[in-house]
């Protein structure tokens, strides 16, 4: 890579270079669908396009039964998503350093796998699994 | 995606040498056995919930609970036979099991089977103090229902124990990592079980937003506080940061600055004004036998924490903050005081008075010498059994809709109930700081170890504090005494089992201690903080 060779005064920060390339490229990439969408596309507007966010979700007050609410068992999955996301996360860095912990590191990431699990157990065993 | 990738690929064109890395050795375990047995006890109680029959819940949970206290105090006074005298440090150097911090768990561990029991009660309030299913909406008529159902919402001991667990580490906690950990470990289960009460179901939600919102305020605070400290000292080890402070020329901006708000975490939690905003809402409002638990155990470790933060990370600097601390004191106090005397509940009222023992409690704390130390531990054993008594009497006296909390419900309880009259008579006069009593006792060590550290005029202050405050704990007893009885006044309950072994436990180490404190004195001058 180009980066190798550059050997003046901002060498070490070189290694940052490919970095910074891909950066600019990424909002280079932006921007330019931002402005070509416009001029290209057709423009036919409807109702949802007008919504602040278009993401899924119908943004409350819902006109339906419910009261505009989102239902509770939403952010139930939504705990358990993070929950276990931020599991996998910590898991990375024990994959990195798994020689150097041993057999202690192993031990210690079931127990922690362990503790996920007991939380778990109890969110499916108390119906937090169950939509209705 | 690809920007993961580029990295990946970018580590792979470049290898980082590095030298291979030393063995990670596993921690001893021994001297942090009485943590992991709580803790363990915690998970067991999830598993127990996940998967016991409802009616088989209340007794596993009650007896999981008490053999968890049990085998942690066990584990405690087995470690503590042979423990080194100048302490040791434990988990790769979080923890600093040293003297202050045994003494600490010894306390907790003691406290929170009184809270425990008080918690477990079902005889007093029918079917215990806490709600079947905390979601139901108040008002609705399946919320009228649970009241009188019999279920209660057991997750309330594995909660217990989280709590305890996380106080146990905050005691201990030798940087500032760790003890953030902690404090959130034991203010989770917290702000969850203030909004469990049975019986006014909307105070109880409301305490537990409250605390919720200005907990986590405050944590953030406390966060912030530790970012600043990190980049004064490049550490948030405790020793390295009083490292730092004493031999360096560095900007004192960052430490200062830092200290303040780890500090307002701190004091904050402790309930000392004028950080105690939360405390009378969130007292009144939780389910008595947790506002027993926290009153007591809170504030045991939330001192612990503030004690081994001045005096290990911040000693060196005493000269540049004690001023501020003095100020918080003395408000701490006065607020306390003169606020307590305009309070008509009598939970709200503890809840002043225990705004006002923060502030003598501190003065304890910035007397940063062996004496201020002991006798600060010493108080926050005699206090935390006094107030967990205290509030386990409140929950006795009750009427129809519940416990009958206002004052004016309490004229001529002597008449109606003269042993529940008495023990909460002599349980204010330990508030008081009455002679006999561990008040007392408590008292004359804190302000003993303050007059020795040259801070007269604030033991002149604390006196005055204590003389308003004693005010309106002898209008409770003239009003308990030597008033008539409403007519549609309130009856006190016939106390089960469990809610007569807490008060009685209460009241006992409250005279005891009174009596005879010198073999409490001697474990409270056990030995200083180990600083590593």
């Amino acid at each position: 890579m180009l980066v190798a060779q550059s050997s003046d005064v901002s060498s070490d920060l070189g290694i940052y270079l490919p970095l910074v390339v891909m950066f600019a490229l990424a909002a280079a990439f932006a921007v330019f669908s931002a402005l070509l969408g416009p001029l290209v596309g057709p423009s036919r507007y409807n109702r949802a396009k007008f919504q602040a966010y278009e993401c899924g979700i119908e943004p409350s007050p819902q006109p339906v039964v419910g009261g505009g609410r989102v239902p509770v068992a939403y952010y139930l999955t939504a705990m358990l998503f993070i929950l276990f996301d931020i599991e996998m996360v910590f898991l990375y860095p024990f994959a990195v350093s798994a020689d150097v912990l041993g057999l202690f590191g192993l031990v210690e990431i079931f127990l922690f796998i362990a503790t996920v699990g007991f939380a778990y157990a109890y969110v499916w065993r108390r119906g937090g699994l169950d939509w209705n | 995606m690809s920007v993961m990738s580029s990295v990946l690929f970018l580590a792979q064109v470049q290898p980082v040498p590095s030298p291979a890395p030393a063995k990670i050795d596993p921690p001893a375990l021994d001297a942090v056995w009485p943590i992991l047995i709580v803790l363990a006890a915690a998970c067991v109680g999830v598993l127990f919930e996940a998967f016991l029959p409802r009616h088989q819940r209340w007794p596993a949970q009650v007896a999981l609970s008490l053999l968890a206290l049990a085998g942690a105090g066990v584990a405690l006074a087995t470690y503590l036979s042979d423990a080194p005298e100048a302490g040791e440090m434990a988990m790769f150097n979080t923890l600093a099991v040293d003297r202050p911090a045994l003494f600490l768990w010894g306390t907790l561990l003691a406290l929170s089977v009184g809270a425990v029991l008080l918690i477990a009660d079902r005889s007093v309030e029918p079917g215990g103090a806490f709600v079947a299913t905390a979601a139901i909406r108040p008002g609705t008529v399946q919320d009228r229902a649970q009241v009188t159902a019999t279920g209660m919402q057991t997750e309330v001991f594995p909660l217990t124990l989280f709590a305890l667990g996380g106080m146990m580490i905050f005691c201990a906690a030798n940087d500032l990592l760790t003890m953030f950990i902690a404090l959130e470990v034991l203010s989770l289960p917290l702000y969850l079980m203030c909004g469990l009460a049975r019986r006014r179901r909307l105070l109880s939600q409301e305490a537990a937003v409250k605390y919720f919102l200005l907990g986590a305020f405050a944590s953030a605070f406390f966060l912030y506080g530790v970012a600043l400290l990190y980049g004064y000292a490049g550490s948030v080890r405790l020793a390295d940061i009083s490292a730092a402070a004493a031999g360096t020329d560095r900007s004192d901006t960052l430490l200062f600055a830092g200290m303040g708000l780890l500090v307002v975490g701190l004091l904050f939690k402790a309930s000392v004004g004028p950080f105690h905003t939360w405390t009378p809402d969130v007292y009144q409002g939780a389910p008595t036998p947790v506002t027993a638990f926290m009153a007591a155990c809170t504030k045991v470790a939330a001192f612990g924490g503030i004690l081994r933060v001045l005096q290990v990370a911040f000693e060196s600097t005493q000269w540049e903050w004690r001023g501020v601390l003095w100020g918080v004191a003395i408000a701490s106090m006065v607020i306390g005081a003169i606020l307590g005397l305009t309070q008509t509940d009598v939970k709200r009222m503890i809840a002043y008075s225990s705004v006002a023992h923060a502030g003598f409690l501190l003065i304890g704390a910035i007397a940063l010498t062996d004496r201020g130390l002991s006798g600060t531990l010493f108080y926050l054993l005699t206090y935390g059994f006094t107030t967990l008594a205290a509030f386990g009497v409140i929950s006795l006296v009750r009427d129809s809709s519940g416990e009958a909390t206002h004052l004016s419900q309490w004229a001529g309880l002597a008449k109606r109930s003269p042993l529940v009259a008495g023990v909460f008579t002599f349980l204010l006069l330990a508030l008081a700081g009455i002679p006999l009593t561990s008040g007392f006792v408590g008292k004359f060590v804190v302000f003993e170890a303050a007059i020795d550290d040259g801070m007269a005029p604030l033991v002149v202050i604390a006196l005055v504090a204590s003389a308003v405050a004693a005010f309106f704990y002898l209008r409770v007893i003239v009003l308990m005494y030597f008033s008539e009885p409403a007519a549609d006044g309130p009856t006190v309950t016939v106390p089960g089992a469990f809610t007569t072994a807490a008060i009685t436990l209460g009241v006992l180490v409250t005279l005891l201690l009174g009596i005879l404190p010198s073999f409490a004195l001697d474990w409270a001058a056990g030995g200083a903080f180990a600083i590593r």
